[in-house]
């Protein structure tokens, strides 16, 4: 066999010598960590068996301060405000059922569940705190410290609690806190978090959670029998989060938050050179205070049946038939396609008869004649059935799309929904059914299934007015923390271009001056004095209700079949330094209800500017 | 076939000393993980005894054949066990960041265990075969340093630094048994010191970050400090005779880490006391003796240079493990073998002490 390979004598010698030295070592080092033992155990045994029995080596807990959020301008909108929680160590207390009495002498708690969970976690988990009550007030504080030393095992600890200043400012935008749960705990994301940690869980709070959170700290207390601290042994401090500067302008987000009190609605405003949003506002709304404090049941159930969703962010997930300002999108498009002569003048006399059923215009007296100009300035629907008609439905959805409707802005703030454009192979695709030639008329002045959010139709008017393009919003202006670190700096981006002639959009944003400062213009009421405000209105059908204009007033038809309002504007119109949209549902028209509220936005911050 | 002599030379003091170490980690495992079992915990020492009892039937398998049939087999089988490491830094499971383990449908295995024995074979086969009688010369070590450095770099990376550890370690002693010239050993010092600095350079920051927290895990006082402090604690408390079984408040109530695998001597310490932990040293050090007899007893080189490669390996995991739980060594996650939980493990050291056994029954026997 090939192995042969069997020792000489000499080789045997060598080795057995080797073989000697090795076990000398191995009794060395076995004689090292005997000796090793023996001090450990018996020379200084009986101090760690103190240690063992009376004293212990608790790891706590330093929880780091969340980063602040301020507006633009560096206003503070959201800071840490401590809360104070009464939690007991379960191993530390002597006598349970005296202790609680005690307890509800002194607090308002609930003595059975806190009892309950005591129990339960002597069991197991001995020497971690079990908190009874969160949020104490401050006589239920005053009344514990005073008689701290009679309550073994009972413990106070300072928690900072998430405090907005404003309270429900810009709330959707901001977001809240809520208790970390189960699946979070297994994210990359959320790795400095622990069980019972408050994160992010709406808004800004949950988008930027991982740099507000900051780095969590930790000490080794030596506590005795008694759960008295006796001293620290190590220690490493937290490390506070970054603070966020957000967009958003807080006096400008107040005036719109005002105007939105008591109705049902959203209003955004963006800086249209940068994407920056200036405001966010969707009603109703919420405090995330509530929040804060851990959102009881009640409080919940409140805020998920309130029939108006207090919780959805409508300026990114509303979505609502676009109305009279999908019509410059026909405009556009049909002037791009050569199918609109923009000075063919049309005669509208109240209603267009297609394919033997009758479209009507929303002025039953008629236009008269309109040219591209009057039919955007006084929003004439004959002109816009005509023209779309003429155009076709899959050229207008094509449009649509390259103008950035019916896809995502892209905010990443949460869910955002993209709106709809219909076209023949949509329609094919979801209803199986063809398209109606019909549909095409309806879809040109805005209704059937075309639907767009306020965030898609401010970035749409915005673009108009830039040149045509199409930037990402943004809502956040700055990471950083106080020693200058900055990890995040906005930067405008460019996500798409329209592409279109400078002329037709020229004669656009000339009719849309027009809309608010001609005699005829629906959006006359946008009007300012010292600077020229370019805006379209738009009153989109709910349901269409033949019996409807038979009723005098609007009041009289029953909210839920009423018109939402929308307004879109940019100011001022030469160069324009803000871009909002406006859309209040269930008010009525466009021009009457949401085109004062632009007025009054545009004058609180160009008076702001001035300042 | 099966040759009487066999039977006749069978080992029995090895058996009964690994019969020992079995029976111990098994009752020091019911007490360890006693408290997390009564809240639901899984059956973790039930485990281990099947473990044991697969590990048991391993080492019979192992005596079943001449050793020398791993003198035939050391390249291909050091090849396959790279493979596994290969394939498992590309398909392994990551748990607490670092990818060790590759599943093979109903259970998983730990390649870097399978690669700790194979390099001991390879090394031993290598030896074996040399014209030389030691003083060896760095020139001349080139071969072991290839085959020590590809296992090595792939544990590594990923990451396991304690096992890497443990591999140089081991393969270290190996070729200071065959005998280096003393110059040589100055040199490779000498250049490694010298070199250090650049390959520190070439690191990426984060894998400095685990260096150093591996080399001074202290720095971190709310992890490793804290582990080491409750270690010292619960072993110091168990004086000369122990707290008693199931007795360890510092088991109980989870100050230790780790208390079924790394951290078991100290549940063991503290339970039974400088008695109870002397007896376990003294059967690893009668187990380490055993081996090295056999090794002295054994009929050719390879024989020899296996069984001081196993020796060397569990005396360097036992001499690690006790130093890092008594505070004398940072906390580098190296197991007790035979005695903390795991499979793999129990498994490959088991296979190893087959080994052992092997050339223990054959060292009468002369080759036809």
């Amino acid at each position: 066999m090939a192995w042969r390979s069997g020792f000489d004598t000499i080789e045997i010698e060598i080795y057995q010598k080797r073989l000697t030295r090795l076990t000398l070592l191995v009794f060395i080092v076995f004689g090292v960590l005997f000796l090793r033992l023996w001090f450990l155990q018996i020379i200084d045994g009986p101090k760690y068996r103190i240690k063992s029995e009376n004293n212990r080596i608790d790891l706590r807990d330093v929880l780091p301060f969340r980063g602040l959020i301020f507006d633009r301008n560096g206003q503070l909108l959201v800071d840490n405000r401590p809360s104070f929680m009464l939690g007991v160590i379960p191993e530390d207390v002597r006598n349970l059922d005296g202790l609680i009495d005690d307890l509800c002498r002194l607090a308002e708690i609930d003595g059975l569940s806190a009892k309950k969970k005591i129990k339960e976690a002597l069991k197991y988990n001995p020497f971690n705190p079990v908190y009874i009550k969160k949020g104490l007030i401050r006589d239920e504080l005053a009344r514990i410290e005073t008689n701290i030393f009679s309550l073994p095992g009972v413990i106070i600890e300072a928690k900072s609690k998430r405090h907005c200043i404003y309270g429900p400012l810009a709330a959707h935008l901001i977001g809240y806190l809520g208790e970390i749960d189960k699946e979070q705990l297994n994210r990359e994301e959320y790795k400095e978090n622990k069980l019972g940690d408050f994160v992010g869980r709406f808004g800004i709070e949950k988008k930027w959670h991982r740099y507000l959170n900051g780095i969590r700290g930790g000490e080794q207390v030596e506590v005795d029998a008694h759960g008295r601290r006796l001293g620290v042994l190590y220690q490493k401090s937290a490390e506070p989060g970054f603070n966020i500067y957000l967009t958003i302008d807080k006096d400008l987000q107040m005036l719109a938050e005002r105007f939105l009190c008591n109705r049902v609605g959203a209003i955004v405003a963006m800086n249209p050179n940068s994407g920056e949003i200036l405001a966010i506002a969707s009603s109703p709304t919420f405090n995330p205070n509530d929040f804060a404090k851990g959102m009881d049941k009640e409080g919940w159930k409140k805020i998920v049946s309130n029939l108006y969703f207090p919780l959805q962010n409508r300026v990114t997930t509303g979505q609502y038939p676009p109305g009279s300002l999908f019509k410059i999108v026909v405009a556009l498009a049909g002037l791009e396609e050569g199918v609109i002569d923009p000075y063919e003048k049309i005669y509208c006399r109240g209603s267009y008869d297609f394919k033997g059923r009758e479209y009507r215009d929303w002025k039953e007296e008629g236009h008269g004649y309109v040219d591209l100009h009057r039919a955007l300035v006084e929003s004439c629907d004959v002109y816009f059935y005509k023209m779309g008609q003429k155009i076709g439905i899959d050229t207008i959805a094509r449009y649509a799309r390259r103008l950035g409707l019916g896809v995502k802005t892209g905010l990443r703030l949460g869910d955002e929904k993209e709106g709809l454009i219909p076209n023949r192979e949509w329609k094919l695709r979801r209803w199986h059914v063809p398209w109606q030639e019909g549909e095409t008329l309806s879809v040109a002045v805005g209704q059937s299934f075309t639907l767009a959010t306020p965030l898609q139709m401010v970035r749409f008017i915005s673009a108009l007015f830039n040149g045509g393009i199409l930037f990402r919003p943004q809502a956040t202006k700055l990471i950083g923390r106080e020693n200058n670190e900055t990890i995040f700096a906005l930067k405008p981006d460019v996500v798409g271009r329209w592409g279109l002639k400078k002329e037709n959009m020229e004669l656009v944003k000339k009719a849309l001056l027009g809309v608010v400062n001609e005699p005829h213009g629906t959006g006359r009421r946008a009007m300012l004095d010292q600077i020229r405000v370019a805006g379209k209105t738009g009153t989109s059908q709910v349901i269409a209700l033949p019996e409807k204009r038979e009723l005098a007033k609007a009041r009289d038809v029953p909210y839920k079949f009423r018109d939402h309002a929308w307004f879109v504007a940019v100011a001022p119109a030469e160069n324009p330094v803000i871009a909002v949209a406006i859309l209040i549902e269930h008010s009525g028209t466009g021009g009457s209800v949401a085109a004062p509220i632009a007025k009054n936005i545009f004058e609180g911050y160009f008076a702001k500017l001035r300042h | 076939m099966f040759d009487r002599r066999l039977i006749d030379n069978f080992d029995w003091i090895l058996l009964a000393l690994l019969i020992f170490i079995g029976l111990l980690s098994v009752f020091n495992l019911y007490s360890a993980t006693y408290s997390i079992r009564s809240m639901g915990g899984s059956q973790i020492y039930i485990k281990q005894i099947c473990w044991h009892a697969i590990g048991f039937l391993i080492l019979l398998l192992m005596t079943t054949f001449d050793y020398h049939v791993f003198d035939r087999i050391a390249y291909p089988l050091f090849i396959v066990s790279l493979i596994f490491l290969v394939a498992v830094l590309n398909l392994g499971k990551v748990t607490h960041g670092s990818q060790r383990w590759l599943s093979l449908g109903y259970f998983s295995v730990q390649p870097s265990e399978m690669v700790k024995l194979s390099i001991i074979i390879v090394l031993a086969k290598y030896f074996s075969k040399a014209e030389k009688m030691g003083n060896y010369r760095l020139r001349e070590l080139l071969i072991p340093f290839i085959l020590i450095a590809a296992p090595f770099i792939m544990i590594v990376y990923q990451p396991d630094l304690g096992t890497a550890l443990i591999l140089l370690i081991v393969s270290f002693s190996i070729i200071i048994f065959v005998n280096v010239h003393w110059k040589s050993i100055v040199i490779f010092l000498s250049t490694a010191l010298l070199s250090a600095p650049f390959f520190w350079a070439i690191l990426q920051e984060y894998q400095k970050k685990r260096i150093i927290t591996f080399l001074r895990p202290d720095l971190d006082p709310l992890g490793s400090a804290y582990h080491v402090t409750q270690s010292k604690i619960a072993i110091g408390s168990g004086l000369f005779w122990g707290k008693g079984f199931l007795k360890g408040t510092q088991t109980r109530l989870h100050f230790l880490p780790q208390q079924h695998t790394d951290f078991s001597f100290s549940v063991l310490a503290e339970e039974w006391g400088f008695a109870g932990s002397a007896i376990l040293l003294f059967l690893y050090l009668f187990l380490i003796l055993w081996c090295l007899n056999i090794a002295k007893n054994s009929k050719d080189k390879f024989g020899t240079l296996l069984v001081v490669g196993i020796a060397a390996s569990i005396f360097w995991h036992l001499t690690i493990n006790v130093c890092m739980v008594t505070g004398l060594l940072p906390v580098v996650g190296i197991p007790l073998v035979l005695f903390s939980y795991g499979g793999s493990s129990v498994i490959s050291t088991m296979a190893a002490m087959g080994l052992v056994m092997n050339v223990s029954m054959r060292r009468f026997m002369f080759q036809e």
